[in-house]
């Protein structure tokens, strides 16, 4: 992060005529190049009031607004919004427009050549996972909310901008479209690598989305403002940490993965079975289950000591494993893993399938309560 | 008048293709249908009835073919002064930064509305004189708020979402205007024009009042001088022209409204 911020807010006020106090009052704020910078904070807080005065969608009172080293503060607002990508909350597309038509938008404004519109169009369908063929010429009413945001964030990249503005995006769309589109998003974005600022009121999309997470109070005060990991570990006060709620420390689990935590070694069976041997083992760990692993080393089945005692073929005993994790994979992927085996814990694998080792529950929280203990004594 | 706009600012709202496609169809059904029954009832009276000198002095076609163009004439201007007054003025009202006073306008011309359209014409008589000019500026009073009362509403009912989208992709506000605001209130707007025109080419029977001809003139002949068929005669006339007009508009509706909508 040592580039130039490729936009600065500096000492940036909002006042309404009538009203006493500010909506935003003397914000400094600096958005570095391809970050995602979250705004979040509780309603009224006047993130979104922000958000919209960095493209002047609200005309700043005071201050000053940076972007690309140019003072942008007065000047053509059209101009600047051409160059900053806008998604909102409702999507806002232009229902009588077909698709191509709505991605086209800021490239006709800017009056791009029709065989580039045509050609960034269908590229951007292609970004965003829709076919060009299919789509092209629908209209939005014949999308679903999913679809649409999609349309809502190919429209946005439609010139290439450098920074996109996202208020809410993914607010009014059902918990399992927009754990995708987020995944999406994320993916999208390690490719684009676009500045972005993203509003939201859920902590728990702040942290999942944010490379920093700017916390704000009243008057768009920023009361913390660092990475999700560090403002999960050390809220800066009592403000951001009832913010984040109880479940702070369950929301690191988001942030860390497999391989930051040891694993347990499991009592393991491969040909030539020594069905004895691995019941003293199991004892000796006091657990019930085994793992069979087969010729390569990939674990197949969960085997308890019933069906070790049974003499019947190994390869039909037990229940299968069916979720494997690898260590790539988030704590909460590891701690759903654990919750919906039949063992109730997790065997982790590397990226080619073979047997590393166990995630046990006693293992993750160990690491939660030395988190917590962590945070406190800080 | 208050249901037309009542109807139409849910017309635009609803999405599903196949309702809105039998509603209007059912519209483009039923007023050729009337139509229909009342020329055939026409030319049944026309042909059956006794026609005494009176009845064909008063009947007569070439005076009857100068009338229903006089008909036309007031209607089709009083309509496009309409329009071209009301729908800017529409636009003007609803614009940001433009002081609130729609509400108050479409009040006032409520009361314009409340005036017999007889004493309005009476009332612009005493004041520019008779002929056809008077009439047409009377109409367009009378009629002018369906259309600005649908202008409004019409720009008003597009998704606010979709104006903020256009603003924040850098779109000028005549850039929003002429692209998304305008297209998206066509349908209702156009509802509007279409009331207006019904209206003034109904009303367009008064105008021989001030001496601006017209099928009245049929109509109060028949009355003056007692002679049924002459009274219905003009009456189905005028009804048809009204009736010709709703259908033109019931047309226009449908196939200017933008696609995707």
């Amino acid at each position: 992060m040592n580039a130039e911020p490729l936009i600065k807010l500096e000492d940036v006020t909002k006042a309404y005529p009538g009203v006493e106090e500010p909506a935003v009052k003397e914000l400094n704020l600096a958005v570095n190049p391809g970050e995602i910078l979250v705004l979040v904070g509780p309603s009224g807080c006047g993130k979104s009031t922000t958000l919209r005065l960095i493209n002047r969608m609200i005309e700043p009172t005071g201050g000053r607004i940076i972007y690309e080293g140019q003072d942008v503060t007065k000047g053509d607002p059209n101009e600047l919004r051409r160059r900053i990508g806008y998604v909102i909350q409702q999507i806002g597309l232009f229902p009588h427009r077909t698709i191509a038509e709505n991605i086209a938008t800021v490239p006709k404004l800017l009056k791009w050549p029709k065989d580039k519109i045509n050609a960034r169009v269908d590229e951007l369908l292609e970004v965003v996972s829709m076919d060009p063929s299919i789509y092209r010429d629908r209209y939005p009413s014949e999308l679903s909310g999913g679809q649409a945001q999609r349309v809502g964030v190919a429209r946005a990249l439609g010139a290439d901008p450098d920074v996109l503005l996202m208020d809410e995006p993914f607010g009014a769309i059902d918990p399992i479209t927009r754990d995708r589109l987020q995944n999406e998003f994320l993916r999208l974005q390690g490719e684009l690598k676009k500045t972005i600022v993203f509003v939201t009121h859920d902590i728990d999309e702040a942290v999942k989305m944010g490379d920093r997470i700017a916390i704000l109070r009243e008057q768009s005060e920023i009361a913390q403002l660092d990475t999700p990991e560090h403002i999960l570990t050390d809220p800066a006060d009592e403000f951001v940490e009832n913010f984040l709620g109880s479940g702070a420390i369950l929301k690191t689990l988001t942030l860390r993965r497999v391989k930051d935590i040891e694993l347990s070694p499991l009592v393991t069976l491969k040909e030539p079975f020594q069905r004895d041997q691995a019941l003293r083992e199991m004892s000796d760990a006091n657990t019930n289950v085994a793992v069979l692993l087969d010729r390569n080393d990939h674990p197949t089945r969960w085997i308890d000591e019933k069906a070790l005692n049974r003499s019947s073929s190994l390869d039909r005993a037990g229940r299968p494993i069916t979720v494997q994790l690898q260590p790539e994979d988030t704590l909460q992927d590891a701690l759903s893993a654990m919750l919906t085996s039949a063992a109730g814990m997790a065997v982790v694998v590397d990226a080619r399938g073979h047997y590393l080792g166990g995630c046990t529950v006693e293992s993750l929280a160990g690491l939660l309560i030395q988190t917590g203990q962590e945070s406190a004594d800080s | 008048m208050s249901t037309a706009v009542a109807i139409t600012a849910e017309d635009a709202e609803k999405k599903p293709t196949t309702r809105r496609w039998r509603a209007d169809s059912l519209d483009l059904v039923v007023t050729p249908a009337l139509f229909l029954i009342l020329t055939t009832l026409l030319i049944v009276v026309w042909n059956y009835s006794d026609f005494d000198q009176t009845t064909t002095n008063i009947l007569e076609p070439a005076k009857l073919w100068r009338q229903f163009q006089e008909q036309l004439f007031v209607a089709f201007w009083s309509t496009v002064l309409v329009v071209v007054i009301a729908v800017p003025v529409g636009i003007l009202v609803t614009r940001e930064n433009v002081p609130k006073i729609k509400d108050t306008l479409v009040s006032i011309l409520g009361l314009g509305q409340a005036l017999p359209a007889y004493g309005l014409i009476v009332l612009f008589f005493v004041w520019l004189g008779q002929g056809a000019v008077t009439v047409i500026i009377a109409l367009a009073t009378f009629a002018l708020l369906p259309v600005l009362r649908n202008t409004i509403v019409g720009l008003e009912q597009v998704d606010k979402a979709v104006i903020e989208a256009g603003k924040g992709m850098g779109m000028t506000g005549p850039q929003r205007l002429a692209k998304i605001e305008m297209p998206l209130s066509v349908p209702v707007i156009l509802a509007g024009i279409r009331t207006a025109t019904v209206i003034n080419v109904g009303m367009a029977a008064l105008a021989f009042l001030i001496g601006g001809g017209g099928l009245g003139e049929t109509i109060n002949a028949g009355l003056k001088l007692n002679r049924p068929t002459a009274i219905f005669v003009g009456a189905v006339l005028v009804a048809l022209v009204a009736l010709a007009f709703d259908f033109i508009g019931g047309l226009a509706q449908r196939y200017l409204r933008p696609k995707g909508v």
